[in-house]
């Protein structure tokens, strides 16, 4: 299936898995990037206004992992810049200048990040409290800057307008017809509560992890609570906004979504499958429900779904079976999630508590890497739906890639360097949460910012030269 | 001066921030990588360690504004420089993931084995990513990248004595800066022994870097005759200027004093980078493709001067205050806030 979707044998098809593969990488770190800072900021609120030492200290260990994955997101986030030449010059070459100024406002937001993140990072000592807390709050306004901006590209990818092109040259750009392209409204919104849902239930489900091996003190559910409340109030939103945005592709982009629920043949009453193979004589396999489909996109059976049948067949998505699956996945997920999310409300409401048992935590334990899953799942839907087309038809992939051979090598290259990477990732972040069980006193030489123990000593008793 | 014009002034600037701040970063990786084991060298890194953890990543973001300037403003410039420089550029992207691995991770690695291999790497890539990105420029400068997709040879447009002595030369340039500004660095941590350590590096970046530079000028002569002929006349003057700051950062360095060191060092790599931006001009890939005709839509470029407006306003002074709090030691060792109680876990 995926061999399918993604030829290793051309160049083209190592750009695209280099690309696949490297974006699926980053968007995980990016959406740390954009929420992270938010639940260490609750935490560094609630301790400061409820003079909460485990709300406090909850804020600083957060701050540090927040150091870790921001680091490495910059350098995944790097690469990704240097893929738009390497992997797609032509694409870059021909639109640059039309969508290349959400990425220079994207560059401000992203500056600003960076330098609010170290100020906060390693301004714990020094600054006043309350000050330091200000200085974080710039961190969590520019990461939701920095997502519109570069989700807005992508939505113009899938919406291209405000250009003109003659003889292949784009000419005349309306750059606020770009920015407020027709897919932003939502597919941006749906992006950043995705980040918000992917990092409460992973933050979450590492302090459930830890209840369930006997550490169920207030720190640990604490450290459960904040991430999981903001995860569970962002998860029923997220499931409209996403139910919005299946219904606006219907529209925008009816042969991604004849992809995605595998419509054969345009008609009315088309039914609804959870699941299946998909084959052009139909869906095999798989739970049928009569003219859903129908219904979903227009609130009556009677409303007609266009089928991949209306296109040529070059012109329709790869790997219709992995689309299908990757769509049932991301809702099927999102539902679970709200389940969970209703179950920590009802407890609380009752209780005043979370709930304490072993299902709940194994639950929330698990959310962490379902709400990944899901999140991978969205960008296949978003990415290969658009295929065979890098902007919506306008571009195809193929005219897009570099001239450049050996593409294949780099692939190999990056596919090794980021499982390194991400291992490394993990290595590190447990590294530090077991020195913070070991050691009592907190030790602050493990931020990648590295601040040393101060500077070194003014002067040895026998200096080099 | 055109409004495509002053896009490229724009893409100018970046570039000069990132030659300063993300130049004295390899530099300071440099540094870190020939320091050696021992008490010397441990000391030395920790200087090191002090002085760019805080400003590491905003030096970098410099990378990301010249990327997207360029593709936004030239796009048909920045297709055909990646990818006909194919090759050097995923090099140079592979350095840049390298080292900011090897720096994410060597604080926590410093209790196993891994520190020391987070630290070669930190240091290797360091002179990677620098180098790489000096061949692209030399390729660049003598006309060796053509208009189009992968149009120039994959090989020898990078491969050649000139791109490798610009590659060299990028090497030696941010060693020499960071060995200058990290003088200054182990003067304000009070260590004499180190400012010692650095003066004597920096007196020997900058002998080798000046060497460098003059053996540029000749084999530009024989390799990049337009850009040769332009940095020797309307770009004299910056040439001169450049050789004269270079000149004065020895005298200090000499004569032991720390004022001044950082400006003129400074100056000296502004002045080489402005100088051959004049020689370049008109021409983005010098007689290949003038910056006018290889400008994006007009409504495009005015958005990105608006944008770089936007950026001095709300970055310049955000920037100030992480360097001001960074000078003042005001941002540094961490410790749990002070007016709070303390419980662990």
């Amino acid at each position: 299936m995926l061999d399918t979707a993604i030829p290793f044998a051309t160049d083209l098809g190592a750009a695209r898995s280099q690309m696949a593969f490297t974006l699926g990488f980053h968007i995980i770190l990016a959406s740390l990037g954009v929420a992270f800072p938010a639940m260490m900021l609750i935490a560094n609120y609630r301790g400061l206004r409820r003079n909460d030492a485990d709300a406090m200290l909850l804020s600083r260990r957060w701050s540090k992992v927040v150091a870790v994955t921001f680091a490495v997101g910059a350098v995944t986030g790097t690469v990704l810049s240097f893929e738009f030449g390497l992997l797609w010059p032509e694409f870059t070459g021909r639109f640059g200048d039309v969508f290349g100024l959400l990425f220079a406002i994207e560059g401000i937001f992203f500056f600003l990040e960076a330098i609010f993140v170290a100020i906060y990072i390693f301004g714990w000592k020094r600054l006043s409290p309350w000050a330091h807390f200000w200085t974080g709050v710039p961190i969590a306004i520019t990461g939701l800057g920095g997502a519109f901006s570069v989700v807005a590209v992508n939505s113009w990818m899938n919406q291209p307008q405000g250009y003109t092109l003659s003889n292949g040259e784009v000419t005349d750009v309306d750059p606020l017809k770009v920015i407020f392209n027709p897919a932003v409204p939502y597919e941006v919104p749906h992006m950043i509560l995705a980040a918000y849902l992917v990092t409460g239930f992973l933050v979450a489900s590492v302090y459930a992890v830890g209840m369930l091996r006997g550490r169920r003190d207030r720190y640990h559910r604490l450290g459960l609570l904040i991430p999981l409340t903001v995860a569970a109030i962002a998860t029923p939103i997220q499931f409209a906004v996403g139910d919005t945005a299946a219904r606006a592709i219907a529209d925008d982009q009816p042969i991604k979504f004849a992809g995605m629920e595998c419509v054969q043949e345009t008609s009315t009453h088309v039914t609804e499958y959870i699941f299946g193979r998909c084959t052009s004589d139909g869906v095999k396999g798989g739970i049928g429900i009569p003219g859903f489909d129908s219904f979903l996109v227009g609130w009556s059976t009677d409303t007609e779904v266009t089928g991949l049948d209306s296109v040529p067949p070059e012109d329709r998505p790869p790997a219709n079976t992995l689309l299908h699956w990757a769509f049932d996945m991301m809702v099927g997920i999102c539902t679970l999630l709200i389940g969970l999310g209703l179950w920590l409300g009802f407890v609380w409401w009752r209780k005043r508590d979370i709930p304490q048992t072993k299902w709940f935590l194994r639950a929330t334990a698990l959310s962490g890497v379902a709400a990944i899953v899901a999140l991978e799942c969205g960008w296949i839907v978003t990415e290969v739906g658009r295929q065979p087309w890098v902007v919506y038809n306008v571009m195809r992939t193929k005219d897009a890639v570099t001239g450049a051979s050996g593409v294949w090598v780099t692939f190999s290259i990056v596919l090794v360097l980021y499982t390194v990477l991400g291992a490394a990732t993990v290595v590190t972040l447990r590294v530090m949460a077991r020195r913070w069980r070991r050691v009592e006193v907190e030790d602050d030489t493990d931020v990648p910012y590295g601040p040393s123990p101060g500077a070194p000593p003014a002067a040895l008793s026998e200096g080099p030269g | 001066m055109s409004t495509a014009d002053a896009v490229a002034a724009v893409l100018w600037v970046g570039a000069t921030f990132y030659a300063v701040f993300g130049g004295a970063d390899f530099g300071a990786g440099f540094w870190s990588l020939i320091a050696g084991g021992g008490e010397r060298g441990r000391r030395a890194r920790e200087l090191i360690d002090w002085v760019i953890g805080p400003v590491w990543e905003a030096n970098h973001v410099w990378l990301i504004f010249v990327l997207v300037v360029l593709w936004t403003g030239f796009p048909e410039a920045f297709g055909s420089i990646f990818s006909t420089m194919f090759i050097p550029l995923s090099l140079a992207a592979l350095g840049i993931v390298l080292r900011g691995s090897g720096f994410a991770f060597h604080k926590t690695a410093r209790r196993f084995a891994g520190r020391q291999l987070a630290e070669r790497l930190f240091g290797l890539s360091s002179l990677l990513t620098p180098f790489f990105m000096g061949t692209v420029i030399g390729a660049i400068a003598s006309g060796r990248v053509p208009v189009g997709n992968a149009a120039g040879d994959p090989v020898t447009s990078w491969l050649n004595g000139l791109s490798l002595l610009v590659g060299a030369l990028f090497v030696v340039t941010s060693a020499y800066v960071s060995a200058v500004f990290l003088v200054s660095d182990a003067r304000r941590a009070e260590a004499a022994d180190l400012e010692r350590y650095f003066t004597l590096r920096a007196l020997a970046a900058a002998v080798v870097a000046g060497a460098f530079a003059v053996a540029g000028l000749v084999v530009l002569h024989s390799d990049a005759r337009y850009v040769y002929d332009r940095l020797t006349a309307e770009g004299l003057p910056l040439v001169i200027l450049s050789g004269l700051c270079g000149l004065g950062v020895l005298l200090l360095l000499l004569r032991r004093g720390t004022r001044g060191i950082r400006p003129l060092a400074v100056g000296a790599v502004v002045a080489v980078i402005w100088g051959w931006g004049v020689a370049q001009f008109p021409y983005l890939l010098p007689e290949r493709l003038t910056i006018a005709d290889g400008a994006g839509a007009s409504a495009t470029m005015t958005g990105v001067l608006i944008v770089f407006g936007v950026a001095v306003l709300l970055v310049l002074p955000a920037i100030a205050l992480l360097f001001t709090l960074a000078q003042r030691s005001m941002i540094e060792e961490t410790e749990r806030p002070q007016p709070h109680g303390t419980i662990g876990s």
